[in-house]
């Protein structure tokens, strides 16, 4: 790891231009920054699955998805919903399906514990797609974004992008915070102990079925969250977005970054967002480029980019 | 439901079920010996669809094209465990599913490039395009029948391989402990290597034969991969018995699940919910036995 002095450097430079951002960069930069900063949140709280307790999900876009079609849900057609009111409720609903789901995936491990968190992402792709609840295959379009307003005052206003992005960015310290506040706490220690030696926690006296649903719903409130504000930013939801192909990509990103930090899924969110401009750019064939980079990443980066600068940190072995 | 609308239904869900027998009996051999999660098993049953249709038109009948198509399959497997699976052999699981996730990108790519987006039907052979006639207004395709009988055929023979001949023998071994093996003089990679090419010619041809009923069509891979990987909770991992229990159980609840009617309160749960019903079947499974049907206790 590089001294402090470096590393207080790169930090301050990097706060400098996180907040500088929109007064410099046209509406595009801006709005892809939100919409990495909403991913970095999605895969913060897979990591916290992954990466410390050692759960490897590959169903973690229900619970995105899902906060994103309650936003959709109770929003009224022409009229804007409530900040206050439909994101208490967004996450609620995650939590109470990340506790549901996490109750039957989690008497599994291992390869049956991938199987069945993708086949349950796979269940409520189907509710959603198949049935006339929510739009079909075609999603709902929420027309009018929720409004923040405070007793006739407003603090922020999501139909400006500035101001959204600000919220997210916000949004982003604060699910930092929270992970890195939970990770020092002896709740921390514990999972990360679960990861490495389940059965020597369980004979010290935790109930690790417990710290383990516990982790489930708390990375599928965030992951919430992340949908809520995903949904909010694009004014659309659909099937895609509880499906598979985001699980796989959200831990994609978990790998580029480097799991077990939680650096590392801002700078994969970031990195991959980036890669698939730039393959878009290339080919429209560029599915071919990023199925290959991602075989490619997995053979010779497995530790990840934050691996490349640093060998504490990120590891490869999620059980071991 | 009428009796003889209950009994054809039976038929196709047996039908279905011994079809994802085929695809979900490769993934459970390859994880159940290899220790491999392979995410791109599905692909190989979209590549033989696509195979099946595009070869019978060239060589202008579907038994050639399943030949060929058989063939090439194989060496695409075992190219594939050479090239990248026997890199992953040490690795987690989760590197595992990563890095076949990267393959389901690459081939459903290629498949655009080579063989476009489009839906496409394939004609069910002359020979067995009869129907058998069960009463004056309902008739029983031949094809089906005929699919049912080709995977159990296919079933026993693998029973057969693995319990009674010497390289079932050798795969047996493998499985239980692959230092020792090697150590007596064998060669457990080509051993790995057949096995692999085989899960990869049994999904293919379980999507050359679906072809004709199915159509072939984008994305119909990653469908059965989820599919199978229900199958393969519901049965137990790396058990041939518990992938033959789950495929049945499967083709049966999905395939009724499609044709009952039930109201909820003036709400059609089913057919509109009929996606979601093995999903649940699934839930039960895991709440009241999760290592699976006849799967080893966790």
């Amino acid at each position: 790891m590089a001294s402090r002095g470096v590393r207080l450097a790169v930090l301050g430079a990097l706060a400098v231009a996180l907040v500088a951002l929109p007064f410099v960069a046209d509406k595009f930069y801006v709005q892809l920054a939100t919409k990495v900063l909403i991913l970095a949140i999605f895969v913060m709280s897979l990591d916290l699955l992954v990466g410390y307790t050692g759960l490897a999900s590959l169903g973690h876009a229900a619970f995105y998805g899902f906060a994103g079609y309650l936003l959709a849900l109770i929003t009224p057609q022409y009229e804007a919903a409530s900040l206050w009111t439909s994101l208490p409720i967004a996450l609620a609903g995650s939590a109470l399906l990340a506790l549901v789901i996490g109750t039957m995936v989690l008497r599994t491990s291992g390869i049956y514990f991938i199987m069945a968190t993708l086949a349950f992402g796979e269940m409520l792709f189907h509710v959603f797609h198949d049935t006339s609840i929510a739009g079909g295959s075609d999603g709902i379009y929420i027309y009018v974004r929720p409004v923040a307003t405070i007793f006739g005052w407003l603090p922020f206003d999501f139909e400006k992008f500035t101001h959204f992005y600000f919220v997210v960015l916000v949004a982003t310290l604060g699910v930092y915070a929270v992970l890195r506040n939970i990770l020092d706490s002896p709740f921390g220690r514990v999972i990360v102990g679960i990861r490495v030696n389940e059965q020597r926690m369980r004979s010290l006296g935790y109930h690790t079925f417990r710290y383990k649903l516990a982790c489930f719903v708390l990375a599928g409130t965030l992951a919430g969250l992340a949908g809520y504000l995903a949904a909010v930013q694009f004014g659309v939801v659909n099937p895609d977005m509880l499906g598979f192909h985001l699980s796989a990509s959200g831990l994609m990103m978990l790998i580029l970054g480097g799991m077990g930090t939680l650096v590392g899924p801002v700078i994969g969110a970031a990195a991959m967002m980036v890669l698939e401009l730039v393959f878009q750019g290339i080919s429209e064939h560029w599915l071919l480029l990023m199925g290959g980079f991602i075989v490619l990443v997995v053979l010779v980066l497995p530790h990840g980019l934050i691996g490349i600068v640093s060998r504490r940190g990120a590891r490869e072995d999620p059980h071991g | 439901m009428e009796l003889d609308t209950f009994l054809i239904q039976v038929l196709n869900g047996v039908q279905y079920g011994l079809l994802l027998f085929l695809v979900a009996s490769g993934l459970t051999l390859v994880f159940g010996i290899m220790g491999i999660i392979n995410l791109a098993h599905g692909s190989f049953y979209m590549i033989g669809a696509y195979l099946a249709w595009s070869l019978s038109q060239h060589l202008g009948s579907l038994a050639l094209a399943i030949l060929a198509g058989v063939v090439l399959t194989v060496l695409i497997g075992m190219a594939l465990e050479w090239l990248l699976i026997n890199k992953l052999y040490h690795r987690d699981h989760l590197y595992q599913v990563l890095l076949t996730y990267g393959l389901i990108l690459v081939f459903e790519e290629l498949r655009g490039v080579i063989w476009g987006n489009d839906v496409h039907g394939v004609a069910i052979p002359e020979w067995l395009g009869a129907s058998i006639r069960l009463t004056d207004t309902l008739a029983y395709p031949v094809y089906r029948l005929w699919i049912s009988a080709v995977c159990l055929v296919l079933a026993v023979l693998m029973y057969l391989l693995i319990q009674r001949t010497r390289l079932g023998m050798m795969i047996r071994a493998g499985a239980a402990n692959r230092e020792m093996v090697q150590s007596l003089g064998i060669n457990i990679q080509l051993v790995y290597r057949v096995i692999f090419a085989l899960g990869v010619a049994l999904a293919a041809f379980a999507g050359m034969i679906a072809a004709p009923v199915s159509s072939v069509f984008p994305g119909m891979g990653n469908q059965v991969l989820i599919i199978c990987f229900v199958v393969v909770v519901i049965g137990g991992i790396g058990s041939i018995k518990g992938a033959m229990a789950g495929a049945i159980l499967i083709g049966l609840v999905d395939t009724f699940g499609k044709v009952v009617e039930v109201d909820i309160g003036g709400f059609r749960v089913l057919p509109e919910l009929a996606g979601t019903t093995i999903y649940l079947l699934m839930a039960v499974v895991l709440l009241w036995r999760p290592e699976g049907i006849f799967g080893k206790r966790l």
